[in-house]
């Protein structure tokens, strides 16, 4: 009999992909840091993290139909048609910004709601429903902004994208950003914390429901989850609907970040693709069932960061997809490694 | 106080099921009482599995009625069971591999603090059950991936304990379960009758029901036959009302003969820690079984003779040649010619949704080809040759392989390596969950099979099987064997005492040099 194995030995084993996504994110943007003129400066920090939160946001809501077995086409086109509803609704008086807000959250849900009814009764594949629907968001999309523009609130975009410190003076908080125990973290992007918060407050608590377990457990067994007597067709539901929320939240902060909606069908699928990407290189396993939102947001980092990385190496933009491609590669490569340790083959097919 | 057995706790009445024109169920009358361990007793297709399926809310039958401690209820699902205390531990595990052993067993209904799951007190609730079942050594973090067959059966039946059932039906729960994990589950369940409990239970192994149960049922062809209180009816009588025809001999007749010459030798074999030079010899026409507790190493070595495991040390012979074969391909290939019946068949032996004609000729394509194609005309008899030598119930060869029974579908698993005509056949305890009377066909097909002249290594849990079955019985403990029994020194006895790795003296056996 083997000696039992320490508890935080076996957490760490089944998070592998998580932290070897943290560890690979961490190496790349010291590398981009250190070799920036401006490297480990706010500006810099702020402008990454501005950059980065929309695939984030993307990548989370891919994450959840994945996890489930299924896999969402729509994401990038919900985010798109919820940048271009923002760009209608959220300006104004502080009242019809916060109403803006909520009904662009809630036609994302609206939205993802619909896909898991799809998905449930009209029992049709998820990935067929999604690029059937995916298309339709589009096509609301460009009926809400035929060509680029629209406007969102000034304040709400100059805080969001900006540090902590530009936050607290544009609404005059914590003496207009001036209040001693403010300064150390004055210098954290708000979207950044924006980020945290979406993690802390909808992700975390989900996943210790009932609904968010049942997720796991459908991405697992389905069978078995279905005779274990779990909600599975409320869960499905509830893992469309959750995937929207999240993905309007992206299609939200592209709005605040450009300050226009744009119903940019290339942009649309290359945020759909992306989000997968990363989803992957966060460890999260596309047959469902293992993985987690917390490591798509280190994949989606992880992708941006290697395009930032192109920028102060000057690579030729003709060239940028090609090394995209091949880091890429390289990088679900490393999660492959495992495979070479496996020495009862049987395994690799479980 | 009112006397328990005066009503019973679950009532059927004129219950029937049909799936398509296969009468499942047929007018059943069944009930059962509080403070039993009732056994169902049936071969497969006897209309077992439909009945816990009908109790535990699976399906809905078409007609009839049930009662619940006099109520009348219907289960439109197994949460509906479950929440009424009728509670299932079923053949197929329920499991979610990728979930933790806490998740898993809390999964219906796990603790709660402020409307989410309290991780804490889940593992607690885990580490309780498991402790009551005597799995101590499972750590309730660990993923039901990483567990082996028998723990993770274990905790499947932790999991059902944990929804407090009145009605606890256990389908062949202790199929893969090690023999001292069964010690301790009947304890359990004689504990829990003590406390009231209606336990319904199905298994093929005579002797478990007659340890535990105090009643029994048996069911033919979608019928109740008859029940009856356990020690009325000799086990003979009881197989006869199962099968409806008598048995003479349940095992082939076992001719001493002179030891054969070894078609395939392995000396010295060892993989990662979970084989220690292992030695053994095989003959042809000789049926060697591989005894010993669960999880010691046979499946290990079975796998390994078939080039399934990386980095196997030590030599493997095959007449006289080095064989050692580095992949399933190179296992059945023509120069060694080794089958595996795998050990699951659902996902190592068949291709469920494909179909039975597909799976039979799956491994052995190559001959069944004209250059890059397949040829119809020899798959069609090929085919044919296979479903009659084995006796295998089907509607047409086209059918999904996931259709049939589940003593079919093992049937259909031996066939496919039959076809491939093979001179040493590994066995891995293939009548698991299979019904008495394909038992005995496969029992038969091995003797012929081995007359024939191939080499039979055949692993099995069922000590039974092995005594009546095997000419020599290699045991295995920690990944050595042990000790090799021939002949007439094959008994329960010297079987269990050598699993145990105890040294009895009056143990006649032939010591191996190890």
């Amino acid at each position: 009999m083997s000696r039992p194995t320490a508890d935080w030995l076996i957490r760490l084993r089944q998070n592998t992909g998580l932290a070897s996504a943290i560890a690979l994110f961490l190496a790349f943007y010291l590398f981009y840091n250190i070799f920036h003129p401006k490297g480990f400066s706010t500006p810099v920090l702020v402008q990454n993290a501005d950059e980065a939160i929309a695939l984030a946001m993307v990548a989370m809501a891919q994450t959840i139909p994945v996890l489930m077995g299924g896999l969402d086409l729509s994401v990038g086109a919900v985010m798109t048609m919820v940048n271009c509803l923002a760009s209608h609704l959220v300006i104004g008086s502080p009242l019809q910004i916060a109403f803006g807000i909520v009904t662009c959250i809630a036609a994302g849900a609206a939205f993802g709601f619909a896909n898991g009814c799809i998905v449930v009764y009209g029992r049709i594949q998820p990935i067929i429903t999604t690029l059937a629907t995916g298309a339709i968001a589009i096509g609301i999309a460009l009926f809400l902004r035929p060509k680029p523009g629209g406007k969102v609130d000034e304040d709400l975009s100059w805080a969001l994208t900006n540090s902590l410190s530009d936050f607290a003076e544009t609404y005059g908080l914590f003496d207009g950003g001036k209040a001693a125990w403010f300064q150390p973290i004055a210098w954290i992007p708000a979207a950044l914390v924006l980020l945290v918060l979406v993690i802390l407050l909808i992700w975390v608590p989900f996943r210790r429901t009932v609904i968010g377990r049942t997720i796991y457990a459908v991405g697992s067994a389905e069978g078995a989850a279905f005779m274990s007597g779990l909600p599975v067709d409320r869960a499905k539901i509830a893992a469309f609907t959750l995937s929207g929320v999240f993905a309007a939240l992206g299609g939200l902060f592209l709005a605040i970040q450009t300050s226009s909606g744009n119903a940019d069908l290339p942009q649309a699928s290359a945020y759909t693709l992306n989000s997968i990407a990363a989803v992957v290189l966060g460890g999260t396993s596309l047959l469902g069932g293992s993985g987690s939102a917390v490591g798509s947001v280190f994949g989606a980092l992880i992708l941006r960061v290697i395009s930032f990385n192109f920028r102060i190496f000057d690579i030729p933009p003709l060239m940028q997809s090609l090394v995209e491609g091949l880091i890429l590669l390289a990088a679900v490569s490393l999660g492959g490694l495992r495979v070479l340790q496996v020495k009862n083959r049987l395994e690799l097919f479980r | 106080m009112i006397d328990r057995d005066a009503r019973p706790l679950l009532e059927l009445s004129q219950t029937s099921k049909r799936y398509g024109g296969v009468r499942a169920l047929e007018g059943v009358d069944f009930a059962c009482s509080a403070g039993s361990i009732h056994a169902i007793l049936g071969e497969n297709g006897a209309g077992k599995s439909t009945l816990i399926k009908i109790v535990s809310g699976v399906v809905q039958p078409d007609s009839g009625s049930m009662r619940l401690d006099g109520q009348d209820v219907r289960f439109s699902n197994p949460a509906a069971a479950n929440a009424a205390g009728v509670v299932c531990v079923f053949q197929e595990l329920s499991l979610m591999p990728d979930l933790s052993v806490a998740d898993n067993i809390s999964i219906a209904g796990p603790p709660t603090r402020m409307g989410l799951i309290d991780a804490r007190a889940q593992r607690r609730r885990a580490e309780e059950l498991l402790a009551s079942i005597g799995c101590e050594d499972v750590n309730p973090l660990l993923r039901v991936r990483d567990l082996p067959l028998s723990r993770r059966q274990m905790v499947e039946i932790a999991k059902a304990l944990g929804k407090r059932p009145r009605l606890l039906i256990l389908d062949e729960a202790t199929s893969a379960l090690t023999n001292a994990d069964v010690t301790v589950i009947y304890e359990v369940l004689k504990r829990l009758r003590e406390d009231g409990l209606s336990i319904l239970y199905i298994s093929h192994r005579m002797h478990e029901i007659e340890a535990l149960a105090d009643r029994a049922s048996v069911f033919r062809n979608g019928r109740h036959i008859e029940t009856f209180p356990m020690g009325a009816r000799s086990h003979g009588e009881i197989v006869e009302l199962m099968i409806g025809r008598e048995i003479s001999a349940q095992y082939p007749t076992r001719v001493t003969r002179p030891r054969p010459a070894p078609l395939l030798e392995v000396r010295k074999l060892s993989w990662e820690n979970r084989l220690r030079d292992v030695d053994l010899s095989l003959g042809m026409g000789e049926i060697v079984g591989l005894g010993g507790l669960d999880g010691q190493g046979q499946k290990e070595l079975l796998l390994a003779l078939f080039g399934v495991l990386k980095g196997v040390s030590g030599d493997m012979l095959i007449d006289g040649k080095p064989a050692l074969p580095s992949s399933p391909v190179d296992a059945k290939g023509p120069g060694r010619r080794i089958a595996l019946i795998p050990e699951d068949r659902k996902t190592e032996g068949l291709m469920l949704p494909m179909s039975i004609a597909e799976n039979l000729c799956s491994a052995s394509l190559d001959a069944l080809s004209s250059g890059p194609f397949i040829d119809p005309g020899k798959q069609d008899v090929a085919v044919a040759e296979a479903i009659r030598q084995l006796q295998i119930k089907i509607g047409s060869p086209a059918d999904p392989v996931a259709t049939l029974s589940g003593g079919n579908q093992q049937k259909v698993v031996i066939a496919k390596w039959l076809m491939t005509k093979p001179r040493i056949i590994l066995l891995n305890d293939p009548t698991r969950g299979i019904d008495v009377g394909t038992k005995q066909e496969i029992y038969g097909l091995l003797r012929v099979l081995a007359d024939a002249g191939a080499a039979i290594l055949f692993y099995s849990t069922d000590y039974d099987e092995l005594i009546g079955c095997c000419d020599r019985v290699a045991v295995m403990y920690d990944g050595a064997i042990r000790v090799e029994l021939e002949g007439d020194a094959i008994t329960e006895q010297a079987l269990i005492a050598s699993a145990l790795n105890i040294d009895t003296a009056s143990t006649p056996a032939l010591e191996h040099a190890s």
